[in-house]
């Protein structure tokens, strides 16, 4: 029988990690993910958890101790946030490209400058470029959930690409909630035992791993993991509806929230969409049609998917923790790729909100919801919006 | 020059490769960096001076390629698809024989 206990989103992450049995685990503490790899030396301290801790000076060596052992050939783990991701940057797209199935937990959290400890997710959506996949938690069972299906899908013959998780700092890392800790039997029957396909270290077939790739064949590297990125969409839907059969919790690349005959459809990520749940329930009782979606799955981009959503709504308001200069947000940017061609799209709306950990509120709900409105009524609106901003002291 | 004698090995990977992409770029032979030939990153290279040599073999230890062979009356010879011009055995030659000049083509 599954357990449920009360945990941090970080907790979670370890435990995660702990059905997993991971062979290496490496980690440099860092707010706000520092719990993570303290709850995992804990477990391999205690004897519950058979693995090598590594304990490193930096989150550079971190990873770098991670693609070490992960090309030795054994299941690896690492948490990081923010800085210590951004400092990992350099070896990510070695890891990438070297299809290596590391999994990282992280706890979202705003950049430097001014230093925050906060959450966002300018992290890892800085990181979408390096070939990882990416997904997103809502709430701390996801962020459990999530990093067991990482492994799964990073581990598939297809795809062998690493992965991220990432769940909202404070919001969810140092937030409690009931989770449900799934039977070791059913997570080893679901994930397997760890074979690598490609890397490991054999002295009776010795190989080169991480050889200089001339112009010749540097080009196919990346394509490889463009592919394995394109492959990767079909193994997570399949990864996705063996999780539902295993554990009865039910995941979609896209989860949409009364969409159903919505003008109006809410896209965001991680925890906010548990806000804006709530938000339009409130706006359904008040006879608005309006709807939300959540994209638990950033990289692969979902482009289909997207699609199908835009079938749904006339206004697709974004709600995104993160900007990308000139542009707004990097979904808006993701969501004007899926839709450029399709004959008929709804307007997209992007906002802004939430940096550094700023509270978002009913009260900026109603602000967004107040320009997409307007966009609604055919009424032009700026195709970006900083929402809670305060701009008596700009 | 000694041949290598990983050629037949080498050029097989060189076939496998110019036709199948490996995930992750794994060369699955080892040796097989003899094939990059990184003498043409050389700015300096050595010049030996036969007169000089005394055959006390120290460029040939200290060579980090080793780009240093020995022909058949145990005299340095210089690879040059593979010297990187680095200048430690002109460093190490205790006579002199070996000079690092500028390269021009
Ligand atoms: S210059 Fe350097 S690489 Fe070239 S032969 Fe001398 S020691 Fe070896
Ligand atoms: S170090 Fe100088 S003297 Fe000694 S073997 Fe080399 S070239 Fe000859």
């Amino acid at each position: 029988m599954p357990i449920k206990k009360v945990m941090k989103a970080n907790e979670a992450a370890a435990w995660a990690a702990k059905l997993a049995k991971p062979k290496v685990i490496a980690a440099f503490p860092i707010t706000p993910s520092t719990l993570v790899p303290e709850k995992i030396s804990e477990f391999v301290a205690d004897g519950e958890l058979d693995a090598e801790f590594i304990k490193v000076e930096s989150e550079h060596s971190a990873i770098s101790a991670c693609v070490g052992a992960s090309a030795a050939g054994v299941r690896t783990f690492t948490a990081t946030a923010s800085q210590g991701l951004a400092l990992m940057h350099e070896i990510l797209f070695i890891a990438a490209g070297m299809r290596l199935p590391i999994v990282i937990a992280i706890g979202n959290r705003a950049l430097s400058a001014p230093i925050n400890i906060w959450n966002d997710w300018q992290d890892t959506i800085s990181e979408r470029d390096t070939g990882w996949l990416q997904f997103y938690a809502e709430n701390n069972q996801e962020a459990l959930d999530l990093i067991l299906i990482a492994f799964k899908v990073a581990e598939d013959e297809r795809v062998l690409l690493p992965a991220m998780v990432g769940f909202d700092a404070f919001i969810l890392t140092h937030t409690v909630e009931p989770v449900e800790i799934p039977d070791q039997e059913l997570v080893d029957e679901f994930l397997g035992e760890y074979v690598p396909k490609h890397a490991y270290l054999d002295p009776a077939k010795p190989i080169t791993q991480g050889a200089l790739g001339f112009p010749a064949h540097y080009m196919e590297a990346r394509y490889g993991v463009w592919e394995a990125n394109e492959a990767a969409k079909k193994v997570i839907d399949e990864a996705f509806a063996e999780f539902e059969k295993k554990f009865g919790r039910k995941y979609q690349k896209i989860e949409e929230y009364r969409t159903e005959d919505a003008d109006i459809i809410f896209v965001t990520m991680g925890s906010l969409a548990g806000t804006l749940k709530e938000y339009v329930d409130h706006l359904r009782e008040k006879g608005l049609k309006v709807g939300a979606a959540k994209v638990t799955v950033y990289r692969p981009f979902p482009v289909e998917e997207v699609r199908e959503l835009a079938k749904k709504a006339k206004v697709l308001a974004l709600l995104e923790k993160n900007v990308t200069f000139s542009v707004g947000g990097a979904l808006f940017q993701d969501f004007s790729r899926a839709l450029i061609n399709e004959s008929e799209k709804p307007k997209i709306v992007d906002f802004i909100l939430g940096l550094g950990g700023r509270d978002v509120t009913f009260k900026d709900l109603d602000e967004a919801l107040a320009i997409a409105q307007k966009a609604l009524n055919g009424e032009k609106v700026e195709e970006v919006n900083w929402i809670g901003l305060r701009k008596e002291i700009l | 020059m000694a041949e290598s004698p990983f050629k037949a090995d080498i050029e097989r990977v060189q076939k496998e490769y110019s036709e199948k992409m490996t995930p992750g770029a794994i060369v699955y032979l080892p040796g097989s960096s003899v094939v990059n030939k990184t003498g043409s990153w050389r700015v300096f290279m050595p010049e030996f001076n036969r007169d000089k040599c005394v055959r006390c073999y120290l460029c040939y230890t200290y060579c980090p390629e080793p780009a240093i062979y020995l022909d058949e009356e145990n005299y340095p010879v210089f690879d040059y698809d593979y010297c990187k011009g680095c200048g430690v055995c002109a460093n190490e030659c205790p006579t002199k024989a070996i000079v690092m000049v500028r390269e021009t083509k």
